[in-house]
């Protein structure tokens, strides 16, 4: 018996797919989870790191607020969640978004720093608002290291998503842990190969985006 | 406070575990992330694989990968090498593309600068390049630290004792003031170490006023 | 790592792919078997669940043990089964509280036994199989046991696991995950009792999460440890098993070749000493306290007369 072949052998028997259980389900449980909390995340971070990187001004602080942030140890703030809310998913997808928000933080407030700054001076040059400014010149610069980041926060997110398994009947997570619990290793390893092929799906469609991102940045003369 | 009072030495044994298990993990993360960056700045088109490849890894969920890691290496689950495997590749996925970065970071000008003054090969690695990297590198370094200190908590879930334990201990006994120990010690000690980076990394670059503070990762 | 070209990334993927396929020709059949058999010498290693119940065990053999001059060596919060049953399997462990009835169901799936001495007797022969050994079992149990709250039970009139059938709304199932899989769950519902339930997974084996989903009727049936205090404390009701559904579980240390006889004696005499009262009031004592396991198994043991 070797465990990869296994796992291969489990996802692609026909009785693990379809049905409330079935991998498909769970993929596309996983994702909603995956999209929802960098989602939520981004509404939070993006506009903050926006303003940090416009302004120049509160970085010092956020960025500590940040770090701390990712210190916190998910298996810790999950547990605390559940406590206080129950069982179900609102407490994994909070514990999601703090996990996602650090780096969707750091990627917006770099990019809009990273703009190039005479770009920036003769946009404000020419008479740009500062919404113009940020909108139409520090934005369509910074693009690519602000995707950079929301890149990163759903590689982690959608690895980390198996923890919602832990109190709710929600994603692959639940193939890790009830092969894990049981000493079933082919279903254990097959959620975390399957979680890795979404993972990297998920990454290459980002790449393809950011790359799609970049030549609006080469038009604009530096 | 009652808790932590009558516990007081469980909670240090437990710490000093994390940071036994921690900073290997993150020694190890920066050793190997630095030698592929090197290589992927150097010869980029090998590079583009290498951190294609690391960054790839860092999808694997944690969970999963303490299982794989035994049977790829021959070691006992329970063994603490196992944790610092696991998190030596997750550090070293998340810090390699940052270290080419840095290398990319450093000035061609004063790279040619330092050759027409008769550097050697090594010398220019040593004394220039490893040097004016060290800025971004830091970056990328307090990033994987902080999150290698907070991921350690895992190992509690498969028999590797840490401030994890904490967690799953007082999760069974609803015991808050232990879970929230937990979480406090993992962040304390993060903080700490990353306070430690900071002044090191004031340091070995004296000539910059000051650290900058996190970066994209 | 923004600017990864993608055919590298494919390519990377490749490598991976290649590195699993490689390590197909070189899989091992058991992922946790432990290399290091034997480690500790002379020192008899005691282990425990990630379970404060099972640890408070564990610590009162320790003190028992030390208290005969004997050396221990403390190997403590080792996960759940999947994660310490291979060290007890290759001796790198010798000495290791168990329950009858979960342990005997790990080793012989299929088992019909349900009464405790029938346990006992099978899971003697499976240890022997493995190259262990159980010693007595305590009258001490802590069991699987189906909970609803008092209200619940008290809307349908429910007093035995059978007495779900009368249910007329939705029932929903919360236990660990393997509960879904296992003969004793949402199956062996349907199987022994005609009983139809959802499942939700609940990784807390019984805890306080699980408490919690009961009591804000997120779920409505739950598993939960006889021997934990929480029953108690939150007014639930464990539902008689009629049928037989779970496997009697008393606790039952499991051990090496390497315990003499002097040392199997003093457990036995622990063993004997611990009632199923004792055990909850043991567990009691973590719960609301929050002492530390080596307080409460010290005080228990002196109590007993056994230090």
């Amino acid at each position: 018996m070797n465990l990869f072949g296994d796992a291969l052998a489990w996802i692609t028997d026909g009785a693990h797919w379809g049905g409330p259980g079935g991998i498909d389900h769970r993929v596309v449980q996983h994702l909603l989870v995956t999209f929802a909390a960098v989602a939520l995340a981004a509404v939070l971070a993006l506009p903050l790191g926006i303003l940090i990187g416009h302004t120049g001004r509160g970085r010092l602080v956020v960025v500590a607020l940040a770090g701390a942030v990712r210190a916190v140890p998910t298996l810790g703030l999950l547990t605390l969640l559940g406590l206080a809310l129950g069982i179900g998913i609102q407490a994994p997808l909070i514990a999601l978004v703090a996990l996602a928000f650090p780096s969707l933080l750091a990627g917006a407030y770099a990019g809009i720093e990273a703009a190039d700054r005479g770009a920036v001076d003769a946009a404000r040059a020419v008479g740009m608002s500062e919404w113009q400014l940020v909108t139409r010149v520090e934005i369509p610069l910074g693009a690519d290291v602000i995707l950079g980041g929301i890149r990163a926060a759903t590689l982690q997110v959608v690895a980390t998503a198996t923890l919602a398994a832990y109190i709710s009947d929600t994603g692959l997570g639940r193939y890790l842990f009830s092969g894990l619990k049981s000493r079933q290793y082919d279903q254990m390893l097959a959620g975390a190969l399957l979680v890795a092929a979404l993972a990297l799906v998920l990454d290459l469609t980002m790449a393809a985006l950011q790359r799609a991102s970049r030549p609006t940045t080469r038009k604009v003369p530096s | 406070m009652s808790w932590l009072d009558a516990n007081r030495d469980y909670v240090l044994d437990m710490l000093l575990q994390h940071v036994r298990l921690s900073v290997p993990a993150i020694v190890i993360s920066v050793l190997v992330a630095v030698v592929l960056g090197r290589v992927a700045w150097r010869w980029p088109r090998a590079g583009t694989v290498v951190l294609g490849s690391a960054s790839l890894l860092y999808s694997v969920p944690a969970l999963p990968l303490l299982i794989v890691i035994p049977v790829l290496l021959g070691i006992p689950l329970r063994s603490g090498l196992t944790l610092v495997v696991a998190l030596a590749v997750y550090g070293t996925a998340l810090l390699a593309g940052t270290a080419a970065d840095a290398f990319g970071s450093v000035d061609a000008r004063v790279r040619e600068a330092a050759e027409a003054m008769g550097y050697s090969r090594a010398g220019l690695l040593w004394k220039v390049d490893l040097p004016l990297a060290v800025p971004v590198l830091l970056s990328g370094i307090r990033v994987v630290t902080v999150s290698t200190v907070s991921l350690v908590t895992i190992g509690a879930l498969v028999g590797i004792p840490s401030l994890g334990n904490l967690l799953t201990d007082g999760f069974q006994r609803d015991i808050r003031a232990e879970i929230v120990t937990g979480v406090l010690g993992t962040m304390l000690l993060a903080v700490t170490l990353d306070a430690l980076l900071v002044a090191l990394g004031r340091v070995v670059t004296p000539w910059r006023a000051a650290t900058p503070a996190g970066g994209a990762s | 790592m923004t600017r990864t070209p993608l055919r590298s990334r494919q390519l990377g993927l490749a490598l991976v792919a290649a590195a699993a396929l490689s390590l197909t020709a070189c899989g091992s059949d058991d992922p946790l078997s432990s290399g290091d058999g034997g480690k500790g010498g002379d020192k008899i290693v005691i282990g425990s669940q990630d379970y404060y119940s099972n640890e408070i065990i564990a610590e009162a053999y320790a003190q028992a043990l030390e208290a005969a001059d004997i050396e221990v060596e403390r190997d403590f919060r080792i996960g759940q089964r999947e994660a310490y049953l291979p060290g007890i399997e290759d001796g790198s462990i010798d000495l290791f509280p168990e329950y009858t009835g979960p342990l005997l169901q790990v080793w012989q799936p299929d088992t019909t036994a349900r009464l405790a001495d029938d346990v006992y007797d099978e899971l003697e022969d499976a240890a022997d199989d493995k190259g262990l050994e159980v010693l007595d079992q305590s009258p001490a149990t802590d069991q699987d046991s189906y909970v609803v709250t008092a209200a619940f039970a008290e809307k349908y009139d429910l007093a035995t696991i059978e007495d779900l059938a009368k249910v007329t709304e939705k029932l929903t199932f919360g236990a660990n995950s393997e509960a879904e899989s296992r003969p004793n769950g949402p199956k062996g519902l349907k199987d022994t009792y005609g009983v139809d339930v959802a499942f939700t997974p609940i990784e807390d084996s019984g805890g306080p999460l699980t408490v919690k989903a009961l009591k804000d009727g997120s779920i409505q049936l739950a598993i939960i440890y006889t021997g934990d205090p929480s029953i108690k404390k939150n007014d639930l009701v464990t539902l008689e098993d009629t049928k037989g559904l779970f496997l009697a579980s008393h606790v039952v240390p499991v051990a090496s070749d390497d315990l003499s006889d002097k040392a199997k004696g003093i457990i036995n005499k622990v063993s004997a000493a611990m009632s199923p009262e004792d055990l909850v009031d043991l567990d009691a004592r973590s719960v609301d306290e929050e002492l530390p396991a080596a307080t409460i198994a010290k005080d228990w043991l002196q109590k007993e007369g056994l230090l």
